[in-house]
């Protein structure tokens, strides 16, 4: 029981994670067409450049978060005016383009980290919030929960409250219709990917001090991203966010009594049996053809 | 189409010298390239066979797990049963082409980003598969012990003549495939490509098609699957990751998959481009990225667009004009 319990506390925090790099993935396919490969390196180098400035240099955790989101940002307007604008005609081409962008940033994360064992970041808050005797959560990971549903919040507020949020869904509803409003798309493009690459570099902040930082940590957030993504819906967010936090429990509980692969495998499991019961998701709407 | 289809003597002439070429080349490489030709001969089964599968416009990626599929069914089978070499790539073929078969029947009901997505979920599975299921699969070290057979007196352990039956396995495979394209089946998966609800109404039946491509795709790779680990002796489940798959798809772009040939340059290409940088280990991949990136942006249709791209520049309009409805 107190093993369920602290597996059950443990997923909510990993959802957290899900959430903010899944609901970038959503934003980014949705207002652009482009499905991000690149956006588990994104993660990685948010965790690298915390790695960098935090562990090795010795800046505060949160100065090196917020250099950390700026730093992805960048790379990923840079990747939306040089890459996916051109080839918006070829879904594939963008695809192709964030797989180049991928090797590029491995490499460069590689050739600043050095070779050798994965990194760690001493955790910054240090002590556990004690709930009941049985349930045990470090600050670190109570840290990061907070800020995760912080950041989740602020987007809501953005997207519901905000004439760039209504812009921005409109394109992800239509993007000519949206166009023959008046609405500049290639702007919002610039939002949306500004918006999703910075909680990618959010999420790579909040995961630093609680994994194995590597330049090849990417594979396995892409993976994560994807179920979340299909089992919420895709183009839903309130889907991914509400999929990545049952999934991160159901992956917790599953790693915890049958081991890391088999949760990996039941994940990729479900996510084939909802892409053929229920294709659009949790959330996601039919689109009539 | 039609104009393709004749042999003319020039054309005998070119394959007859790129035959002899070929054939020639192992005796004038070092140990190491003799590997890489071989592995390059498979990868261009690989990729031919992928693009059989992209033909109806679907992109999977679950290729490489197929694959792994042959190369997993030849190590069992010589493993447990000792078969022939004769026995088991046919054998890997037809067990990728099952499963794929039975992966038809959830995969195939979605299209396009779902179908990636879900064939790279059904993959992604598979190969986890092998990982944890040490008693069978052997785990992370995968099975070895599937020497390439002595068969006639030849040592087939030896690259040369391991490459010429490689060669002459991927020919047989490749003239059928491209018999298959040139067919009435062929025919039909382009048009579900380009207008599948227009084949329907015709009565095509569109599903059947696609299924059709994906088993006989997945057949073929499974061959290229048992070819490998006849020739290295062991499989892990890490030679058929998304990595490779990745790679895969590349090829298969850079060269230009609207030509039976595109991606058979595309391998080739990329693989000498990739064997020349070696001396740049760490950031080979970031070099190989960043020639990915501007293929796509300055080169869409592929490396085997260029040909026609320079006669248009260099030759009269009517040229280029021909070209351009040939391509359509």
């Amino acid at each position: 029981m107190e093993l369920f319990l602290q597996s059950i506390a443990n997923g909510l925090v990993q959802g957290g994670f899900f959430a903010l790099f899944a609901v970038g993935l959503v934003l980014i396919f949705g207002v652009m067409g482009v499905v991000n490969f690149a956006h588990g390196e994104l993660v990685m180098v948010g965790a690298f450049t915390i790695w960098l400035l935090h562990a090795q240099y010795g800046l505060g955790y949160i100065p090196a978060i917020a250099v950390a989101i700026v730093l992805v940002t960048v790379i990923g307007l840079v990747m939306e005016r040089l890459l996916f604008r051109p080839t918006r005609a070829d879904p594939l081409a963008g695809l192709i383009c964030s797989i180049g962008i991928l090797f590029i940033l491995q490499v460069i994360a590689a050739l600043i980290g050095g070779d050798g064992p994965s990194k760690q970041v001493p955790p910054p808050y240090q002590g556990t919030l004690v709930m009941f005797e049985s349930l045990r959560i470090p600050y670190q990971r109570v840290f990061s929960l907070a800020i995760s549903v912080a950041a989740l919040v602020s987007l809501w507020f953005f997207l519901t409250r905000t004439r760039y949020g209504w812009a921005l869904r409109a394109v992800a509803l239509d993007r000519e219709a949206a166009e023959l409003q008046g609405i500049n798309t290639n702007r919002i493009s610039m939002v949306a990917i500004g918006v999703g690459t910075a909680l990618a570099g959010l999420a790579g902040g909040l995961i630093a001090p609680l994994t194995n930082i590597n330049p090849h940590m990417g594979h396995n957030v892409i993976v994560t991203a994807f179920i979340v993504t299909i089992v919420g819906g895709v183009g839903s967010l309130s889907g991914a966010v509400l999929a990545a936090i049952l999934y991160a429990v159901f992956h917790t509980l599953i790693t915890v009594y049958f081991g890391a692969t088999i949760a990996t495998i039941s994940g990729l499991v479900l996510m084939v049996v909802v892409l053929i019961v229920k294709p659009t998701g949790l959330m996601g709407v039919r689109v009539s053809e | 189409m039609s104009s393709k289809g004749g042999f003319t003597m020039p054309k005998l002439a070119i394959g007859a010298v790129a035959l002899i070429a070929l054939l020639a080349t192992p005796h004038f490489l070092g140990f190491h390239h003799q590997d890489l030709l071989i592995f390059l001969t498979i990868n261009v089964l690989a990729v031919c066979s992928y693009r059989l599968v992209t033909l109806t416009g679907e992109w999977s990626l679950i290729h490489a797990v197929m694959m792994g599929v042959g190369a997993y069914t030849v190590a069992l089978s010589v493993n447990h049963f000792d078969l022939a070499i004769w026995f088991t790539l046919p054998l890997a073929g037809t067990a990728a082409g099952l499963i794929a078969a039975l992966l038809c029947f959830p995969l195939l009901r979605m299209t396009q980003f779902y179908f990636l997505i879900g064939s790279f979920a059904a993959g992604e599975a598979i190969r986890l598969t092998w990982v944890e299921f040490v008693g069978v699969f052997g785990g992370t070290s995968g099975l070895r012990g599937v020497e390439a057979p002595v068969v006639w007196g030849i040592d087939f352990l030896d690259p040369i003549p391991y490459f010429y039956f490689t060669l002459v396995v991927v020919g047989i495979c490749l003239l059928i495939l491209y018999r298959i394209e040139h067919s009435r089946i062929g025919l039909t998966l382009h048009a579900i490509h380009w207008k599948a609800p227009l084949a329907e109404s015709v009565g095509v039946n569109a599903w059947r098609y696609r299924a059709l491509a994906f088993i006989l795709g997945s057949f073929f790779v499974g061959i290229a699957g048992g070819l490998k680990v006849h020739y290295l002796g062991s499989v892990t489940p890490n030679q058929f990751t998304i990595g490779f798959m990745v790679f895969i798809l590349i090829w298969v772009i850079v060269g230009g998959y609207n030509k039976f040939y595109g991606p058979v340059i595309g391998v080739v290409v990329l693989t000498i481009f990739d064997e020349s940088i070696r001396s740049f280990e760490v950031i080979r991949p970031a070099i190989y990225g960043g020639m990915l990136i501007l293929s796509i942006l300055f080169l869409p249709m592929g490396l085997e667009s260029i040909p026609a791209k320079l006669k248009s520049w260099f030759g009269s309009d009517s040229a280029s004009d021909e070209q351009a409805l040939s391509d359509q």
